[in-house]
């Protein structure tokens, strides 16, 4: 099953390689989107106004009770009837990026709201404006509790890219099949894929444990 | 200087405040004291608006305290506080602490903040330590950089809720070290504790409160040395047995 697996590698390393490009920008993309729409999904949230919050909470539910492949199909092929041209590199990324973006602001919000109730009365009697205590106080306190979930999304979103292959980004998962159907190598092709995928998430564990620690110091 | 007027407060069906009445004069100090759920940390949390009250007036220099109103952030920049559990910064330095207010709130320039948050935290004997962080430090010590961060908003008063409540026995001395000099100094201070004897020989005046209400009040070597008040009389008793 896997005789020449070398030779074969070799050979396939290239084009497999055209895949692997394409899954990092379709996460680093998706990635950035989310996150920011997750912030935005998050302030709202924890606004103190209650039809902002409310609204919030469920766009967030509703993105969340949405497969994220129909999601992807809504954009590729249901947004043109209404005259958006999205191309299947844009649908991805930004059906990706808003599936997630429902998960980074649960990660988000979670932070905001774990930060002890004594920082924002240390805050508040300084005489610190809402949007400075966030700034000053809240969010690097939140970005630290918020940062093994996120950087677990992360993780998670990698991996969901492959999910756009199905509206024909040719990503690592895709460019796996195409090279499989055609060469018959299906083995080698796939071990090959998950290889990669492991390499791509493997050093955003790494990182996410390597800023944990650093980020340890000043913590109480 | 502070007027507190007959405020009163409820938590929910729970009556927490009847109608308490205080005036604190510039360069007084006062202390609240009173057995716990007696509403001394409400009254004083309501005098910075970090509780609201229901009835009754709360003004500093003639300004009502009013939390839901965009002159609360003046009034908490005048009047600054001391936690119970210290509340520090944990993600900054001991100086970043301290000159964090002066900076982001009073917009002072920031080498003007730095120098005199080095003078504050000297002031208060902790010159070696400006750039640890707070989990590096005794709790005393913690207390101590609180303090150094409430004077360096140069507040009108500082209030004090319970600061030496949560230190272990032997780091309360230098708490209270620090803040008799500043009441020598003629800080405006009010203290909420249970240390009857900071009560005693630092403050001028002390408040017993108890359900809510004040009391019994007077000068505190008077009303701590011989208390007339019957519930004051028990109240000491059962402290000083601790």
């Amino acid at each position: 099953m896997f005789d020449g697996f070398f030779s074969d590698a070799l050979r396939f390393l290239p084009i497999l390689l055209q895949g692997v490009w394409m899954t990092i920008a379709i996460t680093l993309c998706a990635l950035a989107f989310a996150s920011l729409l997750g912030l935005v999904w998050a302030f709202l949230r924890v606004s103190g106004v209650p039809i902002l919050a409310g609204g919030s909470k469920t766009i967030t539910n509703l993105i969340r009770g949405v497969p994220i492949i129909v999601i992807l199909f809504y954009l590729y092929f249901v947004m043109p009837e209404m005259g958006v041209q999205l191309s299947a590199f844009q649908a991805g990324f930004i059906g990706l990026g808003l599936a997630y973006s429902a998960y980074m602001a649960e990660v988000f919000r979670s932070g905001i709201e774990a930060v002890d109730a004594g920082q924002l009365e240390a805050a508040n009697s300084l005489g610190m404006s809402r949007t400075l205590m966030m700034r000053r106080v809240v969010l690097p306190q939140a970005f630290k509790i918020a940062l093994p979930p996120y950087s677990n999304n992360m993780i998670l979103l990698l991996k969901d890219s492959s999910q756009t292959s199905i509206i024909t980004v040719v990503e690592l998962s895709m460019q796996g099949k195409l090279i499989a159907a055609s060469s018959f190598q299906s083995a080698t092709v796939f071990t090959l894929v998950a290889l990669m995928y492991l390499c791509l998430s493997l050093p955003l564990m790494g990182l996410a444990s390597l800023l944990e620690r650093k980020y340890k110091r000043g913590t109480r | 200087m502070i007027v507190i007027d007959s405020i009163t407060k409820s938590f929910g069906s729970q009556k927490v405040l009847h109608g308490v009445s205080a005036t604190i004069e510039r360069g007084e100090v006062v202390c609240l004291i009173g057995p716990s759920g007696s509403g001394k940390s409400t009254v004083l949390r309501c005098i910075n608006g970090l509780e609201s009250y229901d009835g009754g007036t709360i003004s500093i220099d003639g300004v009502k305290v009013d939390n839901s109103a965009r002159s609360i952030r003046e009034i908490r920049r005048s009047v600054s506080m001391v936690f119970q559990r210290f509340n520090l910064f944990p993600h900054r330095t001991v100086l970043e602490n301290v000159i964090e207010g002066p900076i982001y709130v009073n917009h002072v320039k920031r080498d003007v903040a730095l120098g005199r948050g080095r003078e504050l935290l000297d002031r208060v004997g902790l010159a070696a330590k400006h750039d640890a962080y707070p989990t590096e430090l005794s709790g005393g010590q913690q207390q101590r950089v609180a303090i150094a961060r409430a004077l360096a908003m140069e507040p009108k008063a500082i209030l004090f809720d319970e600061p030496t409540s949560a230190l272990d026995p032997e780091l309360v001395g230098e708490v209270l070290g620090v803040m008799k000099s500043l009441a020598q100094e003629g800080l405006t201070m009010i203290v909420v504790t249970h240390e009857m004897g900071f009560a005693r020989a630092v403050s001028d005046r002390t408040l017993f409160l108890e359900k809510g209400m004040i009391v019994a009040q007077g000068t505190s070597r008077e009303i701590l040395s011989n208390p007339t008040n019957e519930r004051m009389q028990d109240f000491l008793r059962r402290v000083s047995h601790e």
